[in-house]
This record gives structure tokens, sequence and C-alpha cells, in this order.
């Protein structure tokens, strides 16, 4: 099901030697308290490479503090998290991103007084390599440079259909634009592993559509296994792979869509039963 | 009517990325340069140099750094004053220490010093924000300025306390020091920013740049596409603090000619802040409109209505000049907080579809 035949030229950027299939990603055990309030507890999934994981659960449930665990913006008090073969518990965000992961936010996190190709640049900025000196010379290897990552940033401009908002403010655009924005950015990383939180929030079925579209272009054509939340149950159903359930902190279900659509525990965690 | 995007087309990134993608833009540059070079040295008075353009050059450099601190990087800085004092204080030393020196080269060396210093005391960004991060930097300010004061080997142990430039030449011209014309000073002053605006233009456009406003816009988010923001803040207080200082020992070296430490109080990092807000933060050429519109302003009111025969006395400039300023402070806050460069931005675009408005 290629949705987007045209965008073939678009290669997969990641050659990270994991085979599809096998093991990207494995959360172990992790638990993450604040004070007193347990926001996640004793959580294990895995993510293999070049599925789509979808992270679901009621308001609450613990699905955002389980992205900031994996980007490394929250330390976990216990468990490890092994992505690409080597465990860690603490890190800092950028050093999440060197090892190739990406995300985008709940509430978008744009830069907004840059342009949409500065947005999209900028998310290229650990890529990018020329110092200061030759920055202040311009001409020369930091204008190769820069012609370089413009050309890998074009590519995604067209892919997400945004070249009409290139050099437009991000924010003077609406909602909708600026979420796909925010995926150019993400995409311009070049990750292994993509974050998604909430892709859909806020956007009306029009747009939802071409969201969708744009995320199972991203994994089948440039091979990116993505992790996302989403409270749209349709939308979630249909895009992921494999399906893991949060309520109250707690794991309660993870399986293939079907499964987990069928799941006693998950129909009680959404209609709401007293616990 | 000037201006017309018209018929130029680019073909490649590389022309996309040219410093002027339109080419009335290059020529416009092309004619201010020619008056700056060429016209100005040939017209202009002694007066003309030292009241108005080697101030205004000098200021505008000044709030070009502040602006890379402030506009681009997003971190306010009241220390401005101080660190200027810190890039003179250091090419006095470095001249009078090494008397051969080229004085080029002890200005452009005196800007480590006040980069090493503006990155000492950038220290807090990493923890704090804007006020806060504020009244660290003023703490910068008043710790400099009572240092300038106290170390008495900053100023040679001289009994006024102040530092008074020595004569340097360079290819048998003087170019400090009380016996250098406004001419030669005045084109040494001018080569500099040229010099430094380019290279600024280069650092805010490329990648360096795209971090810092990274930062300004949203820290969170910068961290999260991977900007290390330590290196971030500390490069801007870096490079900022760093032509801070060279416009500062020109201050002293190509204009002053003498200072004491009570010149770099925080009067002085409050005007050059008022040039940065009113030209425009985050823009490098409203650093320049900035400045024109400060430093020009006094030497207006106090020869204009002199040329017409009124009498106005030097109090009375001060107070307008006050007042004035005050006004148009408040009122670029309320009306366009972009400034001056923005209102250019604006008449460049209504240039290009003249006379269609739409």
């Amino acid at each position: 099901m290629n949705a987007h035949p045209g965008n073939d030229l678009i290669v997969a950027p990641d050659d990270d030697g994991i085979a599809k299939g096998a093991l990207l990603m494995d959360v172990k055990n992790v638990s993450l308290a604040f004070g007193g309030v347990k926001a996640i507890t004793d959580i294990s999934f895995d993510v293999r490479k070049g599925e789509i994981r979808a992270i679901i659960g009621p308001n609450g449930a613990g699905k955002t503090s389980m992205l900031n665990v994996i980007n490394g913006f929250y330390t976990p008090q216990t468990g490890t998290i092994t992505f690409r073969g080597h465990a860690r518990r603490a890190m800092k965000p950028h050093h999440a991103v060197r090892q190739g992961i990406a995300r985008t936010f709940q509430n978008v996190a744009l830069f907004k007084g840059m342009s949409t190709l500065d947005n999209i640049m900028a998310g290229r900025s650990v890529l990018m390599k020329r110092n200061i000196v030759w920055q202040m010379l311009w001409h020369g290897p930091a204008l190769a440079e820069e012609i370089e990552h413009r050309e890998k940033v074009e590519e995604i401009i067209d892919f997400l259909e945004i070249e009409h908002i290139r050099h437009t403010p991000v924010g003077k655009l609406p909602y909708g634009l600026q979420k796909r924005v925010e995926l150019g950015r993400a995409l311009a990383m070049e990750p292994s592993l993509l974050l998604l939180d909430e892709p859909m929030a806020g956007m009306n079925l029009e747009e939802k559509e071409d969201m969708s579209r744009f995320i199972l272009d991203v994994n089948q054509q440039r091979g990116t296994t993505i992790a996302l939340i989403e409270h749209d149950m349709g939308v979630v159903m249909d895009l992921s792979d494999r399906v893991v359930v949060l309520d109250y902190g707690k794991k309660i279900a993870d399986g293939p869509p079907d499964q987990v659509k069928a799941d006693q525990a998950v129909i009680d965690a959404y209609l709401g039963v007293s616990h | 009517m000037f201006y017309r995007i018209a018929g130029q087309y680019k073909t490649s990134y590389k022309a996309d990325y040219a410093l002027f993608p339109v080419r009335q833009d290059a020529i416009l540059l092309a004619i201010i340069l020619l008056v700056a070079f060429v016209v100005f040295p040939l017209t202009a008075s002694d007066f003309t140099f030292r009241a108005l353009l080697i101030p205004v050059l000098i200021y505008a450099l000044a709030a070009l750094g502040l602006n890379i601190l402030t506009g681009y990087a997003g971190q306010l800085s009241l220390g401005t004053g101080a660190f200027m004092g810190v890039g003179a204080y250091a090419c006095y030393k470095l001249v009078t220490i090494f008397p051969e020196m080229n004085v080029l080269v002890a200005i452009a060396l005196s800007g480590f010093f006040s980069a090493m210093v503006g990155v000492a005391f950038g220290l807090p960004s990493l923890r704090i924000k804007g006020f806060y991060l504020a009244i660290a930097t003023l703490a910068a300010q008043f710790f400099l300025v009572w240092l300038f004061q106290k170390w008495a080997w900053l100023y040679n142990y001289n009994a006024s306390g102040a530092i008074q430039v020595p004569n340097t030449q360079m290819f048998g011209v003087t170019v400090t020091g009380a016996r250098a014309s406004a001419l030669s000073q005045y084109f040494v002053v001018l080569s500099i920013v040229c010099v430094v605006t380019f290279f600024a233009i280069n650092i805010t456009r490329g990648r360096i740049g795209r971090t810092w406003k990274a930062v300004r816009d949203m820290d969170i988010a910068a961290e999260l596409v991977g900007i290390n923001l330590m290196k971030a803040k500390l490069s801007a207080f870096f490079v900022s603090s760093y032509i801070v200082g060279i416009a500062g020992a020109m201050f002293v070296f190509l204009w002053r000619g003498a200072a004491e430490a009570d010149l770099f109080d925080i009067q002085l990092s409050f005007r050059v802040l008022f040039i940065a807000i009113i030209g425009g933060l985050g823009s490098i050429l409203g650093n320049y409109l900035g400045a024109l519109l400060i430093v020009a302003l006094p030497v207006i009111i106090g020869t204009v209505p002199a040329m017409f025969g009124l009498p106005i006395s030097s109090a009375m400039v001060e107070h307008l000049n006050t007042m004035i300023i005050g006004a148009l402070i408040i009122g670029f806050l309320i009306v366009e907080p972009h400034g001056l460069a923005r209102f250019w931005a604006m008449i460049r675009e209504k240039l290009i579809i003249w006379p269609f408005p739409h």
C-alpha cells in the first residue's frame, strides 16, 4: 500500500544494521515517580525495527511520561532502556537525538520566530559539523554543507507537501500545517525511532487523513520505526502493527490491534470500572 | 519602482543563499558603502566625524554584539557597558605592555578578554532565564566597574585613575592618540565595522545562528532536536562579548582618547540596549538604524535650532534628548516591537509590489 508512489526517490535514512523485525528498543521494568505520584510503574515493552507501535491509554495513564523517559527528558528511578544494543537509564535529550531518537510534541513545539525552512534545518543541527570559523567566512565549506543539508530538507518539504510555506514564519501557520512542519523537523534528524505524541490531536477528518498518510509513508518508504501516542482509536487500530495499553501508569495489555481491542482489561479501562 | 524581483530567477540553492537574493539590495548597499568610503571622507568635517560618524559606527557595533546575545539567542544582558570596559582596558594593557603591537591586532585580541569575561558571567544563563539573568549580568556590570576603579594595575597606576591612549601608528599614519586625525580614525573604525558585520551576518544565517534562534524561541524544543543548550548559550555569550569588547576598545582608542571607569557604567549599558531595541532585536541592520537615531538625535537638536537662529542651551538639548528618546522607546515597544529594521522591511516589501498593492 504505497500511498504516495511519486516519492520513491527518498532513500531509507537509517542504516543501523538492524534487520526489519528485529529488536530496536527494549524497555525493561521502568518506573518513574514524581515525589509520591507514581507516573509509571514497572512497565516493560519492546519496539521492533520497522513497525508502527502505538501507546494508548486514558488521560493520565503515563503515555507522555513514557515518551519523555525514552528520549531522555525524564530519568526513571528504576529500569533500563536498551536502544540499538546500548542499555542506559539516565541521559540528556540531545544524546538521545544523537542515538537516533526524534520526537514531536502534543502541543506544537516549533521555533515560532523562524521560517518553515529554518525550523526543519534546525532539526539537522546535530548532523552539521562546520565550526564557527567556517561559518564566519560562509563561502566555501560552510556554504557547501548548508547546500548539502538544504537538499535533504527540500526532499522532506516535498514529501510533506509544504513547498508553499517554505519561507513563512511558522507562528503564522494554521495548526494543521504546524503539526506537519513539526513532523518535518523530526524527520530531518534522520531518526531510527520516531516518537509522535498525539500527531492528530485537534485535527479535522481531512487533516487526520493527510497525517495518517504521511505517517504510513514515512514508515514504509523511509523505513523509520514509529512509536506514537494517539487518542483516535480508529486511527490507532488502522495504523499500528502492535499496541501497548497503559492505565494508571501500569501496562494492562500489549499486542496486535485486534487482540487489544477484545481485551477485557482495556475495555474496562476505557469504559471505566471502579478500581 | 526601485525594487523589482520579477525576472530574477534562482536556479540553484547557492543562488538562493546569496547575500543579496534581490539585486537592488546589492546596489543599495554599494551606494551606501560608496558614500561611507568615498563621499564622506571627501566632504565631511572633523566635527561630523567626531560627533556623528565615528560614534554611530562604534555604538552600532556594540549594539550588534548585544543583539547577538539578546536578539538572536534570547539572553537578556545589562552588562554591555562593563564588557566594553573589559575590551578597552585589555586593549590599553596590550598596547602599553607591547608597544610594537599593531593597534588593530591589539583591538582584535582585546575582544578575547571580554569574551572570556562574558562567558564567565554567562554561566548563570544555564540555570536562570529572563529578568533573573538580567540581574546576574547587572552584577557583572557593577563588579567590573568597581574592578576598573580599584585595580590600579589596569590603568598603570596613573594618578588620575584614567587610561590615556598612547599615539600609535599604522603604515606611517597616526591612528590613535591626541595626534591622530579624525579621517584616519574614521577609516579604521569603518573598516573594522564592515568586516565584523560581514562575519556577524554569516554566523547568524548559518547553523550557529539557527541554533541561537531555536534556543531563543523554545529552549526545551531546541534541546529535544539535539541542540546542546550549554554550548549554544555560552557560544552566544562568547561571540556577543567579543564584538562588544572590540567595540569598547574602539570606543576609547579611536574615539574618546581617554577613559575613566565611570564611562562604562550602567548608563552605557542602557544606551546600547536602547539602540538594539529601537533598531530591532534579532536584526543586523537595526543596530545601524538605532545607533543613527540615538547618536544623531542630540547632534540634530543641538545644531538645527542654532542654524535657524534659535538660541538653545545645552541643558535644554539634554532635556529634549532624554524626553524624545524616552518617548521613542515606549512608542516602539507598543507599536513595533521589532523596531526600525521591521519598518524598513515593510517599506521594502511595499516597494517590491508597488504600484500594485497585492
